[in-house]
């Protein structure tokens, strides 16, 4: 995973709400059992005018030539619902996205992103549409995302300040592979499980003892 | 100690307080699908890793495998053979049992794992499928994650994550005849909106809950995503228990003693403190019906499309742009609204109880002329219940076609749709556009409701078709 620390970039506005992951990513868009090659269909419904032909829709904001290359996009309130594919941010990572500012995300979709090193940033509303005005003044206005010191600047002055929680922040700054940090507390692991076994035995036990002999019988 | 149903399985679960106020939490069951389970298991492989705890982890075909009697790996999805074959592949390498297409336990995962007893109250359970939080239904704490918290949990036992934040919604009252619990988690969804239950996880309770059956509770409990919450929650009774009883993989003899005292002390404490209560009342709920392109715009089946939102310009062009997309304008009538197929299937309405409540409206009626209906049983076991019972001959005499099992049409995966434009009624939980076909226009209902308006061809109110 990308480390991520501190980005400027362009931003782009997509102020829609309850964007979900089937419009992120539609599920025909997913043709391979691999993590690559997704970007093409990022957004595909919307960004084509037919989807068979590919054709761009230049209506559609990813599509206009003053957004070539942003990699902060600004939404609405929820984004990210609907279904639990991760492959609506690798989509997303893929075509170049590396922030989202929006009012709130899906929980699982804002995990897949800390998964994935792209920044979910939740700020309040007003904040998320004042940026979105100045970027739709001004197309080519520089952001910078400033993870460490959880603010978004435009050049020195300071457009608003966010929360992230610390364990999200760490993951996203140090890049590292999260199962091998949980894998050394293997031992502890596998002390906790060996305890439970006595506490809760069914729950070992039963998917050892397949009953289905018994029920059919 | 005091505390919610949630602090307590929680509690049992806690491995380490991992960074900042992440806990590294205990995961009891892993249930994969060839959709994106796949590739996490295939992830984990490459990464030279091995499962932990495989004889936890389970796998199934269900999200893009073909519906058809006679079916095989071919999928009418271009690529979706891949996916069968690289799940399989992978499941077998790393030693995790797999429901195949063929075996008589295969079906829809959220179906399936509390029908072979996989799911238990008081487990932690996850699957990368966001219907997961149905499961909260007999009392696990069951989430829906991504493919590389999937790979996580395989690698680890683990997740690491923040105790969610806890939300109660008390349901008093008795739901009227022909209302359903999934009337009712619409009615929710309507009345709270689409991210009332943000990040939290819903335990619901309350006469209505305690009255319905599991099954009723899993269609309650499977739309909690799309009410934006982390998981749902049901505390065990002894429904539950029955439930379980004798199921594959429930425990059996002196451990199930042990399990059955266990569960039924699993509740949330009378002085138990959530960060948000909501209550409600079962009795007000009508049969609902979506009208728009997200489950919060719904209306009461008798209801018009609502004119206004309230929200300002931005939430009145979402609005427009649903209209729009739906083909309907503000004060249009949902029931008498033509339809072009009916539907009924999915993890939220696909049990043996949903299929007899839609075969009791259809039995000794005809759909309606150019009205196309399916019916895809939620498992290959509910298909044989049900075929057992007859009920296959009411879906087909009624001019259903009767299907084998698989997530089917809930949404398309570049392989089978209702047709740009088409109008659908469907027993599913999501009206996203394009959700089921490109341009396809989804109407969310119960399964009642489908078989009447497939009937009636046209949205019909099933209070109606009262027999």
């Amino acid at each position: 995973m990308t480390p991520f620390t501190v980005l400027t970039a362009r931003a782009a506005p997509l102020m829609r709400d309850n964007i979900d992951t089937d419009t992120i990513i539609p599920s025909r868009e997913m043709r391979t059992v691999a993590k690559t090659g997704l970007a093409d269909g990022l957004f595909a419904g919307w960004r084509y005018t037919s989807i068979g032909s590919r054709t761009p829709d230049p209506e559609f904001i990813l599509n206009r030539p003053e957004r070539r290359g942003f990699s902060i996009l600004v939404t609405g309130d929820n984004f990210g619902c609907g279904s639990s594919r991760e492959h609506a941010v690798w989509a997303l990572a893929e075509y170049g996205i590396r922030a989202i500012v929006a009012p709130s995300f899906n929980p699982i979709f804002r995990a897949n992103c800390i998964a994935n090193g792209v920044v979910p940033v939740s700020v309040e509303r007003d904040t998320v549409e004042r940026l979105a005005a100045m970027t739709e003044a001004d197309p080519s206005l520089l952001f910078t995302l400033d993870l460490p010191r959880q603010e978004m600047r435009v050049g020195d002055d300071v457009i608003f300040g966010f929360e992230i929680d610390p364990e999200s922040k760490d993951a996203l700054i140090s890049g590292l592979d999260p199962i091998a940090r949980t894998l050394r507390l293997r031992d502890q692991i596998l002390a906790f499980v060996k305890t439970d076994r006595q506490l809760r035995p069914w729950i070992y036990s039963a998917t050892a003892t397949d009953h289905s002999a018994r029920e059919t019988a | 100690m005091s505390g919610t149903l949630l602090d307590k399985i929680w509690e049992t679960h806690r491995v380490a307080g991992g960074h900042g106020g992440a806990d590294l939490v205990l995961i009891d069951r892993i249930l994969l699908h060839e959709r994106t389970g796949g590739i996490a298991l295939k992830s984990l492989l490459e990464s030279g890793r091995e499962v932990m705890a495989p004889e936890h982890a389970f796998a199934v075909m269900d999200h893009i495998v073909d519906t058809h009697v006679g079916r095989t790996d071919r999928t009418i999805m271009p690529t979706g053979t891949d996916f069968i074959r690289a799940t399989r592949r992978a499941a077998h390498a790393a030693g995790v049992r797999l429901f195949d297409l063929d075996d008589p336990a295969q079906g829809i995962v959220h179906v399936i794992s509390p029908e072979l007893g996989i799911v238990q109250p008081g487990a932690t359970l996850v699957c990368p499928d966001s219907h997961t939080c149905s499961q909260g239904a007999l009392g696990a704490l069951a989430w829906g994650i991504g493919s590389t918290e999937a790979e996580h949990a395989l690698a680890t036992s683990t997740l690491s994550l923040r105790r969610p934040r806890t939300m109660r919604i008390r349901i008093e009252g008795v739901l009227a005849p022909g209302v359903t619990a999934k009337d009712l988690a619409l009615a929710l969804i309507g009345r709270f909106g689409a991210g009332g239950g943000e990040g939290h996880v819903v335990e619901y309770s309350g006469s209505a809950v305690s009255a319905m059956d599991i099954e009723a509770r899993l269609t309650l409990c499977n739309m909690a995503t799309e009410f934006a919450a982390f998981s749902a929650l049901i505390a065990p009774d002894s429904r539950t228990v029955d439930y379980l009883r004798g199921r594959r993989f429930a425990p059996a003899g002196d451990d199930w003693v042990k399990a059955e005292e266990n569960w039924l002390s699993l509740r949330s404490d009378d002085d138990a403190v959530f960060d948000s209560e909501l209550s409600f009342d079962a009795g007000t709920v009508a049969p609902m019906v979506t009208w728009g392109t997200n489950p919060q715009q719904v209306v009461p089946i008798d209801g018009t499309v609502p004119d206004r939102n309230a929200g300002g310009p931005k939430a009145q062009e979402n609005w427009d742009r649903a209209l729009d997309y739906m083909g309907l304008v503000p004060g249009d009538r949902l029931t008498g609204l033509k339809i072009d197929a009916a539907f009924i299937g999915s993890c939220t309405n696909s049990r043996i109880s949903d299929l007899r409540r839609a075969a009791a409206i259809l039995k000794g009626r005809k759909v309606a002329e150019g009205v196309k209906a399916i019916c895809v049983p939620g498992s290959t076991m509910v298909k044989r219940q049900a075929e057992a019972e007859g009920l296959d001959r009411i879906f087909r005499d009624a001019g259903f076609e009767w299907r084998e099992s698989g997530c089917s049409m809930c949404f398309f995966a570049g392989g089978e749709s209702f047709g740009p434009g088409e109008r659908v009624v469907s027993s599913t939980n999501r009206n996203f556009e394009s959700r089921q076909g490109p341009r396809t226009r989804t109407h969310i209902a119960s399964p009642e409701t489908v078989a009447a308006s497939a009937v009636a061809g046209s949205i019909a109110d099933v209070r109606t078709f009262a027999r």
